[in-house]
């Protein structure tokens, strides 16, 4: 009986990743542990308490209870004027409330700045600093409202954080499409130019294996991982970061794999002609940098100015990365991502028909 | 009188200056080991790689197995089985999962386990590449080459680097394929393999075929049977002439600082030789007699060594 030669060839790729435990790695640890990573870096935290610090008593303190009992406050009390501004300057609080009563002013320590005409309390902040500011609207409200300023008009609040519209949530799509496009790239030009340099290729020809189908099993290759590699990113986005998917999921599927062609066609059409791994190497970068920054794996494509937009979205990581997050996060069907979707099978089948005619065999 | 399985004439290869073959005609004959002996980058692989379909020819015409390269590629790369002097196999793949890769791109052939057999590689058909030594691996490059139970094979210095009990092994499978009446073409630049294996023997130099024949009839042609060599110390050196007309001389070169003499009756030749020297006063650095080999003809024909 013989044996099939796509099936050989296809299977022969499989077991020699797999038996390579570094490209194991590379092609599925690592991206997982990158958006550990980026998922921890930039987690969306409780809204952090605004730090008010404190110092002197007075005739105001009925105020200063006012501050403390308010949301979103946290009062600190310092012993003194002096304490209280080493503590703003070294962002230990994000402002400071005087409070003074006659009684007391003769205590006050002189601090070296100018004494201004004195009010009953005073607040300091740093304008510069963001978090500042919002500390002094804050704490000037909660005094106000303490002294008994009443609202003027009555306004509904509604608080937006749901899951979709953090950043992790935009990450996910990112690093699946930059996934498939690197772990194609390296999984097969290397690979291939590998086997030319180790005269693998050369051998290959000299029976009558078809090209075609050698190619093939690369591309198949790729295709078997993505049922691997996509799993693996979208349950550990759910568990991790309850990352959901929006759309269908076949959809998904059907989206990423027309982008694990692509890149396979790439990857072959990359490694088509370089006679070394050195060179192969060069060319693979060169080509996925400009994806790595500009189709919006880590940022939006949208940072960059209008003329460059059209540009970008010709690249095919652009166009799996908008998909990827159109079915993902906005839910989109076939219609939205038709566009993007054919570009890549174009791309996918242009690239492989332009290697195999121009590949190196030698 | 039997078919040619290889028939080239005017085989012309030009790299750019380099002229790789330079009007080579051969003739293969069906059922017989023929060898292309000589020099690293005398034109041996280029010349295979032609015939193996592999390099295209500048000039010159090619007939393999009755076929032309250009016409009947496929058909005719069922029906040879090719070994690269230099093939580095996947090193994370078992040696059945190799040959049953190569196997699965022919039609026809053998069951693996037999080819593994033939190669004495069926205890380690479970082993990875690399963990082969040199002669197992080159077994096993010859076994991918056997799985289509070709024609005609091809061998391109298979036992180069090998130790000689691995290249003892290694010519017992190319007998044993050649007992079944097949056709092997070889290249080879150890004298000893061509003497061993090869029906016919064709001397390659600068891309030119300077002799031809069996290895009987080519050690024949030098013209003794026993070759002296000798080598002189303080300078004095004794003319071509003269030792030529030393009895039983009949023939004279030179090589690597050396002269050898192809004797027909060392017992007459070497008293007169050592006379000749002492009456010279010529001192000898060496002086060693043994019988004539593919090598001496090397010399013998190109003034120069066989590895050098």
């Amino acid at each position: 009986m013989t044996p099939n030669p796509l099936w050989e060839l296809t299977l022969t790729r499989l077991r020699l990743f797999f038996r390579e435990p570094s490209a194991v790695f590379w092609t599925f640890g690592f991206p997982l542990a990158l958006s550990l990573a980026l998922g921890i870096a930039f987690r969306n935290r409780p809204p952090e308490p605004v730090r008010i610090g404190v110092s002197g008593s007075g005739a105001s303190d009925r105020l200063v209870r006012g501050l403390e009992s308010a949301d979103g406050l946290r009062v600190s009390h310092f012993r003194d004027e002096a304490e209280v501004r080493k503590a703003l300057r070294t962002g230990g609080v994000d402002a400071a409330v005087l409070v003074r009563g006659a009684a007391e002013e003769p205590a006050l320590p002189a601090t070296g700045v100018g004494r201004r005409p004195e009010h009953p309390i005073e607040i300091l902040h740093d304008p510069t600093r963001p978090e500042s500011r919002v500390a002094r609207a804050l704490a000037a409200d909660a005094i106000q409202r303490a002294a008994g300023r009443a609202d003027a008009v009555a306004v509904a609040e509604r608080t937006v954080t749901e899951p979709g519209s953090r950043y992790i949530d935009f990450l996910i799509p990112g690093l699946i499409g930059m996934n498939v496009m690197s772990s194609g790239m390296w999984g097969i030009g290397y690979v291939v130019v590998e086997m030319r340099t180790r005269k693998l290729l050369k051998r290959l020809v000299a029976t009558p294996m078809s090209r075609a189908q050698f190619l093939w099993s690369f591309v198949l290759m790729r295709s078997a991982f993505l049922f691997i590699e996509l799993p693996a990113l979208l349950v550990f986005g759910w568990f991790a970061f309850k990352v959901g998917v929006a759309g269908s999921l076949a959809l998904l599927v059907a989206v990423a794999l027309l982008g694990a062609l692509c890149f396979s066609g790439i990857g072959l059409l990359v490694a088509s002609r370089a006679q070394n791994t050195q060179t192969v190497s060069g060319i693979i970068n060169a080509v996925m940098l400009p994806m790595f920054i500009g189709s919006g794996v880590f940022f939006s494509t949208a940072r960059f100015p209008d003329w460059l937009q059209k540009p970008l979205r010709l690249l095919p990581l652009t166009a799996l990365n908008d998909s990827m997050r159109a079915v993902m996060i906005d839910g989109a069907g076939i219609a939205a991502v038709a566009r993007p979707a054919a570009l890549l099978a174009v791309l996918a089948a242009a690239s492989f028909a332009l290697a195999l005619r121009i590949f190196r065999w030698r | 009188m039997t078919q040619a399985a290889i028939l080239c004439r005017g085989l012309v290869k030009t790299y750019d200056e380099v002229t790789a073959v330079d009007g080579l005609d051969l003739e293969v004959r069906a059922g017989e080991c023929f060898g292309l002996l000589g020099p690293n980058g005398a034109g041996k692989t280029t010349t295979v790689e032609i015939l193996e379909g592999l390099n295209a020819p500048t000039a010159g015409q090619v007939e393999v197995l009755g076929m032309r390269w250009d016409r009947d590629e496929h058909a005719l790369r069922q029906r040879i089985g090719v070994s690269l002097q230099e093939t580095h196999l996947p090193d994370k793949l078992t040696v059945e999962e190799v040959a049953l890769l190569f196997r699965s791109f022919f039609s026809r052939g053998r069951d693996v386990s037999e080819v593994l057999d033939m190669v004495g590689l069926r205890e380690k058909k479970k082993s990875w590449v690399e963990k082969l030594s040199g002669g197992q691996k080159q077994r096993l490059a010859v076994g991918c080459a056997l799985v289509s139970d070709p024609d005609l094979l091809f061998l391109d210095e298979p036992t180069t680097g090998l130790d000689p009990q691995s290249r003892r092994q290694l010519w017992d499978v190319v007998q044993g394929f050649k007992a079944q009446g097949r056709t092997v073409l070889l290249t080879t630049h150890y004298m000893d393999e061509a003497e061993r294996l090869c029906d016919r023997v064709a001397v390659i130099d600068r891309g030119k075929v300077i002799a031809l024949g069996t290895p009987a009839e080519l050690v024949a042609s030098i013209g003794g049977q026993q070759v002296i060599e000798v080598g002189f110390e303080n300078g004095v050196a004794l003319e071509d002439g003269e030792l030529r007309n030393l009895p039983g001389v009949r023939r004279v070169s030179r090589a690597g600082g050396g002269v050898s003499l192809a004797v027909d009756r060392l017992h007459e030749t070497l008293p007169a030789l050592l006379g000749l020297a002492q009456e010279r006063r010529a001192q000898l650095s060496r002086l060693a007699t043994h019988h004539a080999t593919l090598e001496d003809v090397f010399v013998t024909l190109t003034g120069r060594q066989l590895r050098e």
